[in-house]
Parts: structure tokens; sequence; C-alpha cells
């Protein structure tokens, strides 16, 4: 009698504790093998019964929605005042990624998510380069970035709420994009990949690891057929032996999956 | 917080228990004690079973606020909304009644699935906009708790329109309009659309216009089932039966010109259980027609359309079924994955469908051809007589093809304007439309759902303004029309 009723107890817990969630629990909520575990737990047992649980478990549900869209705002004061590539670049370290101006050093947040304004003096310089791996960034998010008509490399490697519709929001940069890494996002799907296909300019894309794809190397064929100019990193006979410590060390090391 | 204080304790409390019992006596039945106290509590929390002296429950509830006709996606989004935007939890009782609960000749699910922005009108231009950004956070929307999140299997490949040279100019504005709503499509010349598209033969093609976002095809069971899972959570009733009849109220008034006039109110709608005899008088306040294809049997159900004609008591509702064929077909040389929706110059259109060269495509009958919509039955020399010639001279690797299966569906066609109807009738004060979309209802669903659900509660449309969509244009004869019908 005493065991499973402190367990169930334990899985309680995610509801409550909202500070460390969010990014995390969408994406776990998309893997492959996230929802299958069928175990009712007290607050699911409790929800059916009381009509109040069950509006809390929602609130709590729109909560976390809510949270990755405020994040993902647009900064329209910060544009009007130091325009596009300013509230770009701001936007992404305030998101936790690392931005390059262009002949300038890379500038990326402390551990504790702080940087320093200093780039602010960079509102002539184009940016060159962002890295959002593994940042909360979603379609509105992707508005702050689309004015950045120089961006060269853009990094979205696993984010967990780049999807297909953001790959065809994608399509302004398409002119000066040339590396484009989408590795580990778990929302993209081969349905989003083909829209790639207004970036003629891209000379290297890397496609690795996206669960949610269906084929993923007749996929990296028909990429690799769409932009014959570009170097596709995909799926490869390798793969497999390659990525399974490199997948531990991430899951253990990565803040976003702890 | 509340956890780390509670645990501790919890835990103490327990397995203190499980000593003393343990201590206590082993001739105890334990596994007979907690049936017990399960069956105690059992009977102590709300929920539990009670056998009534007849069984009701595959009836629907006698009183209903709001009833709809019609389970399809335009139904169950009109249901949506009216518990979204209803002011408090709970406020309004709403039934949807379905007449076949496997959709096996729904205009929803038998759709190829097709958004798009590329209309003439910017009323459907701005319905497309709201529904796109409703399919685009459809897990903000429609995500359930503790179900997994809705995959709508979206592809962004957008659509392209060829226009003849004939065509050129109305294309050319209706960019125009599209742009102003806000809708990315950009102009292409022949020579562009020959560099991005290779496969294409651009004889005959004077512009192209390509919807860059927010355009493509989806899965329209997933909608469906998604909006149902939703809609049930929210308490929204269902019921598998047939609408029969509708019992009203009428009253004689004269309208200024002392012409006389009967205004309706329906109070009961009866319907009728599946494969029985059996019926239940629903009352009601509000109807919503939301029946598609079959919306002008409903709307004659409440004596719309019964009087003199030329009279607004004598204009019937204009929809009816028309049978439209999907064929696929396999191609191995076929264009590759960044194969958009074609809608070549003479009507027909394709798309890709998976990654195997196959493709899925059709063409919209002429008035004169117009296939008997009795059944549902294929038309395969359709294909080779009128759909494949253009589209082979449209892309000439479909000149070797070979059709792999087929099927029809129907289209909730608006004979007099080809638009949709939204809104209340005239004289059946409290009977709302929410159909006759021709063929494109399904993308538009969302955003109708919210506005006949604004309609409903606060009385105007709020978001999208629809009056010029009224019932009211039949009687005035004023065409709404739309240029982008396929």
């Amino acid at each position: 009698l005493s065991s499973p009723l402190p367990q169930s107890l334990c899985l309680v817990v995610p509801v409550w504790n909202s500070s460390t969630r969010g990014v995390h629990d969408l994406s776990r909520m998309v893997g492959p093998k996230g929802n299958q575990r069928k175990r009712r737990t007290l607050v699911q047992f409790l929800g059916d019964h009381f009509y109040d649980v069950q509006a809390l478990r929602e609130y709590f549900f729109r909560k976390q929605a809510l949270k990755v869209q405020l994040e993902n705002r647009s900064f329209l004061s910060i544009k009007n005042q130091y325009g596009p590539y300013i509230t770009g670049a701001f936007f992404i370290l305030k998101q936790g990624g690392a931005v390059k101006f262009q002949g300038e050093e890379w500038i990326r947040p402390s551990g504790r998510g702080h940087f320093s304004l200093d780039f602010l003096k960079f509102q002539a310089v184009p940016v060159e380069a962002v890295d959002a791996s593994g940042c909360a960034l979603n379609y509105n998010g992707l508005d702050n970035l689309l004015p950045l008509k120089e961006l060269q490399s853009l990094w979205l490697q696993r984010c967990p709420h780049v999807d297909d519709w953001c790959l065809s929001h994608l399509h302004p940069l398409a002119d000066s994009l040339q590396e484009l890494s989408l590795a580990g996002c778990p929302r993209i799907s081969e349905r989003g990949l083909a829209c790639l296909h207004h970036f003629q300019n891209l000379r290297r894309l890397d496609i690795s690891d996206l669960p949610a794809v269906s084929n993923p190397s007749l996929i990296q064929i028909l990429v690799e057929e769409m932009l014959p100019n570009c170097k596709v990193l995909g799926a490869n006979w390798a793969q497999g032996l390659k990525l399974a410590p490199e997948e531990q060390a991430r899951d253990a090391a990565g803040p976003v999956s702890a | 917080m509340l956890r780390r204080a509670l645990q501790p304790s919890m835990c103490r409390c327990l397995s203190t228990r499980g000593l003393s019992a343990r201590r206590g006596g082993s001739t105890l039945d334990w596994g007979g004690k907690v049936s017990e106290i399960k069956k105690k509590i059992r009977s102590a929390l709300p929920g539990g079973s009670w056998d009534a002296p007849y069984d009701t429950s595959h009836l629907p509830p006698e009183h209903a606020d709001v009833v709809i006709v019609g389970g399809g996606v335009i139904g169950l989004s009109v249901a949506y909304w009216l518990k979204r935007l209803e002011g408090r939890r709970g406020a309004i009782q709403v039934l949807v009644v379905e007449r076949d609960h496997t959709y096996s000749q729904a205009s929803t699910v038998l759709s190829v699935g097709g958004i798009r922005q590329q209309f003439s009108l910017p009323e459907n231009i701005q319905l497309s906009l709201f529904s796109a950004g409703f399919l685009r956070n459809i897990n903000d929307y429609l995500a359930v708790v503790d179900d997994p999140p809705v995959d709508l299997q979206f592809n962004p490949s957008g659509y392209l329109l060829l226009a003849s040279e004939k065509g050129a100019a109305v294309m050319e504005s209706n960019v125009k309009v599209q742009r102003q709503e806000g809708a990315k499509v950009c102009l292409m010349s022949p020579e562009q659309l020959r560099n991005k598209f290779p496969w294409i033969n651009t004889e005959g093609v004077a512009l192209a216009s390509y919807g860059m976002e927010d355009e493509g095809w989806f899965d329209p069971w997933s909608l469906l089932q998604g909006l149902r899972r939703k809609v049930q959570s929210m308490g929204v009733l269902f019921c598998q039966g047939e609408v029969t009849r509708f019992v009203s109220s009428s009253n004689r008034m004269e309208d200024a010109s002392g012409e006389e006039v009967t205004l309706k109110r329906i109070h009961e709608v009866h319907v009728k259980m599946d494969h029985s005899l059996e019926y239940q008088p629903v009352e009601c306040a509000i109807v919503i027609n939301a029946a598609g294809a079959w919306s002008g049997q409903i709307a004659e159900l409440a004596g719309i359309g019964k009087g003199p004609p030329g009279t607004l008591q004598g204009t019937r509702l204009p929809v009816e079924p028309r049978k439209r064929y999907v064929y696929i077909w396999h191609c191995p040389q076929g264009p590759g994955l960044e194969t958009p929706l074609v809608a070549d110059t003479s009507g027909a259109y394709f798309r890709r469908e998976g990654l195997g060269n196959n493709y899925l495509g059709s063409r919209s009958p002429t008035e004169e051809e117009e296939p008997d919509p009795g059944n549902l039955e294929v038309d395969h020399d359709f294909f080779q007589e009128k759909v494949w010639p253009p589209l082979a001279q449209r892309v000439p690797a479909f000149e070797t093809l070979k059709v792999r299966s087929a099927w029809a569906g129907y289209y909730d066609y608006n004979t007099f304007d080809q638009n949709g109807v939204v809104g209340p009738h005239p004289l059946v004060l409290n009977m709302y439309f929410a159909t006759g979309f021709s063929g494109h209802g399904l993308q538009q669903a969302p955003a109708v759902g919210r506005a006949v659900a604004e309609l409903v509660l606060k009385g105007s449309f709020q978001t999208i303004n629809l009056s010029p969509f009224s019932f009211s244009r039949f009687y005035l004869g004023e065409k709404v029309q739309e240029a982008n019908i396929y």
C-alpha cells in the first residue's frame, strides 16, 4: 500500500514546479517516445473527477504556452530606436544564443544569461551570423531575424519550437543565407524541408538528426537534388555509430534536456 | 514547495501504517480491505454510475442552447468558438448533430486539404489568413491536457497560380489586394518561372503568382479529429442522428411598404436516431446550419424557399452537392520536392503527394458536364479527356503517367456566386448559416466558426466583417463574385 502513492505524488511535481519548465516540456511532447508512457497520475485522476483540478491544469498548460509566446515577442521600441541589426542581436542574446557582427568577435551571454550592451554601438554594422542553438525560438520570434538582410549563417540546432511553418517563414533571408543548420530540431519534418528550395545560395545545410523526418536518407537525396550547389549534411550510414555517444553526452550536459 | 512539505510527512505516515499493519496480524485479508476502501472512495467521489430505469444515454438532451446541424469541420469550428468565447465556463450548452460519424461522405475528409490566400475578395483573404494563423498555432488552440498534440502534417509548399494573357491583368489586381491584406504572394514572369521550376512548360503563360507563406496543404482528418477532441473536452455534446423536422412558430407582420411577411422562430429540432424510428425533440434557442452539401435540404425543412417565387420567403438557399473527382497518379520523371500546388490556366491543378513521385490533382467540370451527384463513383474517362491533356501540356513529364487511384467528394456548391453563406436568415430568425463555401470551406473553417460564434454571442462580427456573405444577397441579386475557384 505504501509504495504507489508517494510515487504518483512525485509525478505531480512538474505541474507545480513551473520555474524550470517551458522549453523542455513541449519538446518532450513532440518527441517520438515522449508521451507514450500511459500511466494515470494522481493529478489525472483528480482532473477526471473535479472540474476545478481540470481547469487548473488547463490554466498551467496555457501559462506555459504563453511564456514561450512572451519570450518571442518583437521588440518594437528597440527596433525604432536602434534599427533592425541591434534588435535581432538583442533578441538572440536574450534567448541565450550568440551573434556575430560583420568583422567582429562572437558575442555570447554568460552562463547566467547576462551580456554586456557594448554591441549597441554597432548600429550600422550588419549581423553576419546567428547561433540560436537550443533557444526557445518560435515562428513569431523569427520576425526579429528576418530584417537581417546580410545574414550568412544561421544555426537553429535543437530548437524545440522551430517547425515546418518557421522554415516557410525564413524566405526573406533566401538571398543572403549561405549556411543553415537545423540539426536536432524535433518538430521539423520533410514537409518543411521541401520549402528550402528558395535558398538557392545555400552552400552548407545540416539536416542530421531530425526525429520527425520519415525517410532521412531519401530526404537527403531529394534535398541534394533540389539544392544542387549545396553540401547537405544529413543521415549517412555511419550516423548511428557516431551519434549514440554524442547524444548521451548532450543529455547529461545540456541545460535544455535536464 | 508544497510538495517538499508534503512528501516526507506523507511517506512517514504511510510507512508507519504499513509497518503497524504487518505487526497487527497476518490473518487480516488485505486485498479485501483495499477493495472495500476503494469502493467507499468511489461512492464518495462525484461521477459515480447510476442506473436509470430506461437507458437514454444514446439520445441527445431534451434542451440545448445551440444546435449545430452538421459535425464537419465548419460545424465543429463553430462549436469550438462558441465554447471558447462564452462569457463563463459552461454558460451555453451546444449540441452537434452529425448524420454519419464515420464521415464516409463528408466533404471535410474527402477534400484535397489545401490552404491559400490567393483569392480575389478581401473577405476570403482575411478568412484564409486567420485560418492559417489558427493552423500554425493549432496546439495552442486545440491542446487537450494529457492527450498527444495535433499533428496537422502541414506542407508549406505554396500555391502557384498561372494566368494566360487574358487573365494576367485580373491576376495582377488580385495580387495587389492580397498584398494589401497581408498575404505574402509574389508575381513571376514566365522567365522567372522557368528558372525556378524548370519542369514547367511556360507556353501560354503570361504571369504567375506564387504564395510564399501560409499556403500549402494539410491533413483534413487530423484537423477534424483535433477539433472533435477539443470540443468534446470543452463539454459540447455529440449525437449521431438526422434532423428531420423543425417545430417553429410564425408571426405575421407587415413591412414598411405594407407587404405581409411571416417571421418564423424555431423552437424544437427533431433528431431522428440512426437506424431507428426513435426520435428526440430538442428544445433550442438557436440552430446553426452547417450541413455542408446538404444544407439546402435543412433550410427547406425550416420552410426556407417555400413561398411565392420572387419574394424573400420564396428565396431558396442555393447550395447543392456537386461531385468533384480527385486522381492520384505516379510519374517517375515528375517534378521533385519543391513542387507547389500548381493551378493551370485551364483550371486543372495538381500537387505532390508524399515522396515517391506520386501526384494528386483534378479539374472542376464545366456547368454542362456536371456529373450526377447521387453517388460518389469516379469517372475515369474524365481524367483521360479533361484533366490529363492540359496537365501534360503544362508539365511535359506527365506525358507518361499511371493513375494509381481516385476518389470523389462533394463540394457544398453555392450556385449563385460560389461564396460562403454566413449569418442569420432574415425571416427564420434563429437559423444561422455557415455553409456554401464551394470547395474552400475546409481552409476557412476556423475563421468562419469564429465569425458565426461572434454573431451568436456578441450580435455582430468582431474580427472579420462577413456581412457581404449574408443570405439576403440571394434575394437582392447582389453577387459577391470570387474569381479564384478551383
